[in-house]
């Protein structure tokens, strides 16, 4: 199977156990990525916050890149890459001046025509029909961190649900995870105010740290490499300013996905994180709570004692 | 401002329309945005209350707006419109009013750090085609000298992993993103 | 030959002050085919009157033209004259020569000349009238009324108590719709059953109307005063006249944990059940989806300690057939559930409830007994967050309306819930207050001010579970949008009011409009709330708009005026001005070729198709036939005949083509 890739400035640098991730997986499977050739970066959040014409310009050119190599489909892992280039899309393919003006602007043909995949799109797609050999299921519960920009704003992304969406979920069941049902699936983890407001990073970080703790979990299962590295990378900060020690780690889900089928940590970047993969030992209690079942209350009767509805 | 009467000049909520096609008159002040918005408690000026300044269409809310930290602090996390009853596209208005912001010279003290960084990022952009962090981050210093010391433990642990690049990757189509600046960004803060 | 008498009116000064009347009746006179022209200062007045009437006799008119007001004014009376005076009305018309010439021009020649002409054009038409008769159609005075809630008993009461037959249709086991599965009623907080029962009870004894509940309407075909009514009665499995009612087969019956609908899911039933002990009547019903005979082939202990044997377990379902004059639609409405809402949860908190399973925990024939219980551990809640406006006003969510009802119900709940519980904490989250009804406002402030609920200004944005509580996030618009957190024991979603999964249905069999929300259609929504466009059909309650227990049962009342006026004749009288499909000798027998644009085209589903035969059966032609009971005479069917075939009577062809032709 053949997929453009557009890895995005972070999987380079920072977040290269994301990329090392992903590749990873493509050597065990069928999956070939052809990286779009001379990509910039998408503009991310300082693009949008300061040129409504730069923040559509530079996803553009990456498209018009795209489709230039002849690529039909692009995997883009970063959640964030992945809502710009969707928004520049959508933007582009509903007003037509605006449209012509972008391709003057970076003056190359733009047909807007390519499928633009999200790393769990990705994951589906290699993973769908293909016989998998789970060597080492994950066992584990945790708790599938979508973060706010890969299924917001839903007329955009028109991908899964935006509140309480179960594709992550479905994908981790299927590697042996057993996804807990938790509240903050979808909340935002500071984002890029990662530098200048670390207080407010850690803050809302904590918030999500402590709902995942609080709901079961034993490892957070992440898609977004501006999430992992707040919640990662800033684990340090984070218990500083709670006050309190938080051990869960936090893997990409390609790393999730890596361990299950028996690639080894290293491969999979995971040594490059500040909090150490390590499982705490419990016996294994009743499955958590499914999610997203209908309420079926019944009044005046207590549950049995550990178990739940 | 200018001496034209109330009734005849553009006020905020105008050139909202005109710019991003949104119309403020929609939203009926239910606040759930406020209630579902990760900052609100942090912001100076909740979102639907600056909205709500933008309706009345008053030249001293409007400046006050401008002036927020609220537009700055805004996480672009879209939770806002994914509830919103009326379907008001606030992130878009955000990014107006940034943008807007940055043109009229209107800048809330606390938040020139989150533009000093916004600049950073798209210097190193404009000048590789790539985000480039360290450059990033030492431009970023320079320009908020008090944040020198910030992360400077994290640098070297960050270097040991493997994940920081010394030095910047420098694409082929370089001036192109050049003249994609000259006539986007750069053409905006000229006017 | 014409003998058209002219009648020119100078209304006082209102024509005459802008129009030379003198002149008008002097150019009228010279119109071949008039045999008469005179202006005179009132001819709606006795006095006119008599002029027309003696004008008739003396001059044998074979029709008058009377130049004055709008005939929306005036045309009855002068057509009345005409017809006191032995002359069809029909060959009387007005030229509007008040509302279209001197009320809205100067006074001059070119007014006068105008004047002038709009008298000739009509003198051509009615040279070209033809005598029209009133339609008679008979009468079936019996009423069908759909839907046994608090609508539909006031509706059917009142048409009864007049005397005529009324058949109630109730689709549920019994009949009391939502109205008895309420606990207290605003403003007055009555207890619903007991205001309600005794009307139940009042439907039931009436000798006038006969009731079908566990039925529905299959079908309905025929139009006003005589339609044809087949219900399908279901089966209930057992045998109602010889049912007591004693409940010994619910006792008995082994699968007890069936969701109750009476309860909002909230309570169990058995597979053999009577919704509530109240019900009228108080036979049970098999539900056949979960009773273990059906699903299995196994039990039927029902039947086993039945004392009367009256379980029929093989009972079919049963077609009945009833010829009705009238309609009324009173079926009432359903409320959102939880599920309906992404940010709360999609329904999966047990203790995330609405507005009708609050009424249920609250009611003290409910499954708590009245004691406000969380239906996931049955402990009782020491704070309960009340959530307006849950899905209505939102068009985010498709439900741009308000649902009139929720203001005042949300202020009740947190009423009733302080009233047993004085140390609970009630919240309510809210964008406006809807308190239009008569001591609605009063009942909203006694809830904040004597019974301490504390009321929120601003939308709720989220709520997940926590630590076994709900946590509620929204904001206080009213001190500047600032997020307010409340972790409840208990949430109450006051959901949208919205039409029933099967109006849709039920409006195309019965051909009644319905609006993008499955509302059905009224007429006019100011001057005719309760008739519809289709002549002999008629709305009462929330099948049409939301509306509160008071307007229900206004509207029930006076759909059942509009019945009974419709019944007080033997036969109903209508206005010939409908369209026709030309009839000529054979071999040709109609000009109309049979495409049937018309029928598909009359908004008033008024043409049928008549089969032209010969002597021995054969069919020869297929043509167009209009129904002259549900003709409304608009002309659309006029206007889209290609060939002409079908033309309306008082305003044809000729006529209008005439009227064009003398300008």
């Amino acid at each position: 199977m053949k997929l453009g890739y557009f890895p995005g400035c972070s999987l380079q640098g920072m977040d290269i156990d994301f990329n090392e991730s992903v590749f990873a997986l493509a050597r065990r499977t069928d999956l070939h990525l052809i990286e779009i050739p001379d990509w910039n970066c998408c503009g991310s959040t300082s693009a949008h916050n300061v040129s409504h014409l730069l923040s559509l310009a530079l996803p553009a050119r990456i498209l018009a890149l795209a489709e230039k190599a002849g690529l039909d489909e692009i995997l883009v892992p970063c959640s964030a890459c992945y809502q710009r280039l969707m928004t520049a899309q959508h933007e582009l393919l509903e007003n037509d001046e605006l449209r012509k003006e972008v391709v003057d602007i970076i003056e190359m043909d733009y047909k807007g025509t390519s499928k633009i995949l999200n790393i769990i799109e990705g994951m589906v797609k290699i993973f769908s029909g293909a016989e998998l050999k789970i060597e080492k299921p994950l066992n584990a519960k945790v708790a599938c961190y979508y973060g706010c920009l890969m299924v917001r704003p839903p007329k955009v992304m028109k991908f899964d649900r935006a509140e309480d969406p179960q594709s992550m979920d479905e994908l981790m069941k299927k590697f042996g995870a057993d996804p807990v049902d938790w509240p903050f699936k979808t909340e935002c983890c500071g984002a890029g105010l990662t530098l200048t407001r670390t207080d407010l990073v850690c803050k809302l970080s904590a918030k999500v740290i402590e709902s995942a703790i609080k709901n079961g979990a034993e490892i957070i299962i992440v898609a977004c490499p501006m999430c992992h590295a707040n919640l990662d990378m800033r684990r340090a900060d984070i218990e500083k300013a709670a006050g309190k020690k938080y051990n869960i780690p936090v893997l990409y889900i390609t790393q999730a996905i890596g361990l299950a089928l028996g690639i080894n940590e290293k491969e999979l970047g995971m040594h490059r994180h500040f909090v150490p993969f390590v499982l705490p030992e419990q016996p294994k209690a009743a499955p958590s709570a499914k999610p997203a079942e209908p309420a079926k209350p019944e009044v005046g009767e207590k549950p049995a004692a550990g178990a739940e509805e | 401002m200018d001496d034209k009467p109330l009734s005849l000049r553009e006020s905020l909520a105008d050139q909202v329309k005109s710019i991003t096609g949104e119309s403020v008159a929609n939203c009926y002040q239910c606040a759930k945005c406020s209630g579902g918005c990760p900052l609100a408690e942090d912001m100076d000026i909740p979102p639907s209350q600056l909205l709500h300044m933008i309706q009345l269409g008053l030249p001293e809310l409007d400046e006050r707006v401008l002036n927020s930290l609220t537009i700055w602090l805004c996480l672009t996390c879209e939770t806002c419109v994914t509830r919103c009853p009326k379907e008001v596209d606030l992130p878009k208005i955000m990014d107006f009013l940034r943008q807007e912001s940055l043109k009229r010279g209107l800048i809330n003290p606390q938040a020139k750090k989150i533009i000093a960084f916004h600049k950073a990022f798209l210097d190193t952009v404009q000048y590789t085609g790539r985000l480039y962090e360290v450059g990033m981050t030492a431009d970023y210093k320079l320009r908020q000298p008090q944040t020198a010391m910030q992360d400077v433990f994290t640098a070297p642990k960050l270097f040991m992993m493997g994940k920081l690049n010394l030095f910047p990757h420098m694409i082929k189509g370089r001036d192109q993103i050049a003249r994609i600046f000259a006539r986007t960004l750069k053409k905006e803060a000229k006017k | 030959m014409s003998r058209i008498g002219v009648f020119i009116c100078h209304c006082g000064e209102n024509i005459a002050g802008t129009v030379d009347v003198a002149k008008v009746a002097e150019a009228a006179s010279k119109i071949p085919g008039v045999a008469l022209a005179v202006d005179y200062k009132y001819m709606c007045s006795d006095p006119g009157q008599n002029m027309i009437k003696d004008a008739i006799k003396e001059k044998k008119l074979t029709g008058v033209v009377v130049a004055a007001c709008s005939p929306r004014m005036h045309e009855p009376t002068f057509r009345n004259a005409c017809a006191e005076a032995g002359l069809n009305p029909f060959l009387c018309e007005m030229a509007n020569i008040r509302e279209q010439c001197s009320w809205v021009h100067e006074k001059s020649d070119v007014t006068t000349a105008k004047a002038i002409e709009l008298v000739r054009v009509i003198v051509e038409k009615v040279k070209r009238n033809k005598p029209l008769y009133p339609i008679k159609v008979p009468v079936t005075k019996t009423a069908l009324v759909l839907g046994g809630g608090i609508g539909g008993i006031q509706a059917a009461l009142d048409i009864a108590n007049a005397g005529h037959k009324v058949i109630l249709v109730e689709k549920q086991p019994s009949i009391g719709g939502h109205m008895a599965q309420l606990s207290e009623t605003f403003p007055t907080l009555d207890c619903s059953q007991c205001i309600l029962t005794p009307r139940m009870v009042e439907v039931a004894r009436h000798p006038n109307i006969t009731l079908y509940t566990y039925s529905e309407l299959e079908s309905l075909d025929g139009f006003i005063g005589n339609f044809k009514a087949r219900i399908r009665k279901k089966a209930r499995g057992v045998d109602e006249k010889l049912c007591t009612g004693c409940g010994v087969c619910m006792q008995k019956c082994p699968q007890k944990k069936i969701p109750s609908e009476f309860d909002a899911g909230l309570g169990k039933r058995p597979a053999i059940y009577v919704p509530f002990p109240q019900a009228v009547p108080n036979k049970p019903v098999i539900d056949r989806e979960h009773c273990t005979y059906y699903k299995k082939g196994k039990c039927r202990v029902c039947e086993k300690f039945c004392e009367k044997k009256a379980v029929r377990l093989d009972q079919q379902d049963e077609i009945i057939e009833v010829d009705v004059g009238a309609v009324v639609a009173a079926t009432g409405y359903d409320i959102k559930g939880t599920d309906f809402f992404p940010e709360y949860g999609y329904g999966k908190y047990p203790d995330i409830i609405n507005g009708l399973q609050f009424e249920r925990l609250a009611s003290a024939s409910g499954p708590t007994l009245g004691a406000i219980k969380r239906p996931s551990d049955g402990k009782e809640p020491e704070t309960i967050v009340f959530v307006s406006c849950a899905g209505s006003r939102d068009p985010a969510k498709g439900i741009n309306y308000c649902s009139k009802i929720c203001c005042m119900y949300t202020a009740k709940h947190a009423m009733l819930y302080k009233h047993k519980n004085h140390h609970g904490k009630a919240y309510v989250f809210y964008m406006d207050i809807r308190a239009g009804g008569k001591m609605y406002e009063e009942f909203v402030r006694r809830a904040i001010e004597e019974d301490g609920v504390v009321y929120i200004r601003g939308r709720v944005s989220r709520i997940y579970q926590e630590d076994g509580k709900l946590v509620v996030k929204g904001a206080d618009s009213l001190l500047g949008g600032e997020p307010i957190e409340i972790k409840a024991d208990l949430v109450v979603l006051a959901t949208a009011m919205v039409a029933n999964s099967d109006a849709e249905q039920l409006a195309q069999k019965l051909k009644v409009g319905y609006d993008p929300y499955h509302f059905l259609s009224e007429a006019h929504p100011k001057l005719r709330p309760v008739e519809t466009n289709t002549a002999g059909i008629f709305l009462a309650g929330a099948v049409q708009a939301p509306k509160d227990i008071p307007e229900t049962v206004a509207t029930g009342s006076a759909a059942a005026a509009k019945v009974i006026g419709l019944f007080s004749s033997a036969e109903l009288s209508r206005e010939p001005v409908i369209a026709v499909v030309n009839r000529l000798p054979p071999p040709q027998f109609s000009t109309c070729t049979g495409c049937f644009l018309c029928e598909k085209a009359c908004p008033f589903q008024a043409i049928e198709r008549e089969e032209i035969k010969d002597r021995k059966g054969n069919v020869i032609k297929v043509v167009a036939k209009v129904n002259p009971g549900l003709c409304q005479g608009c002309g659309t069917c006029v206007a889209l005949c290609r060939v002409k075939a079908i033309d309306l009577q008082g305003f044809s062809n000729e006529q209008i083509l005439a009227e064009v032709l003398a300008l």
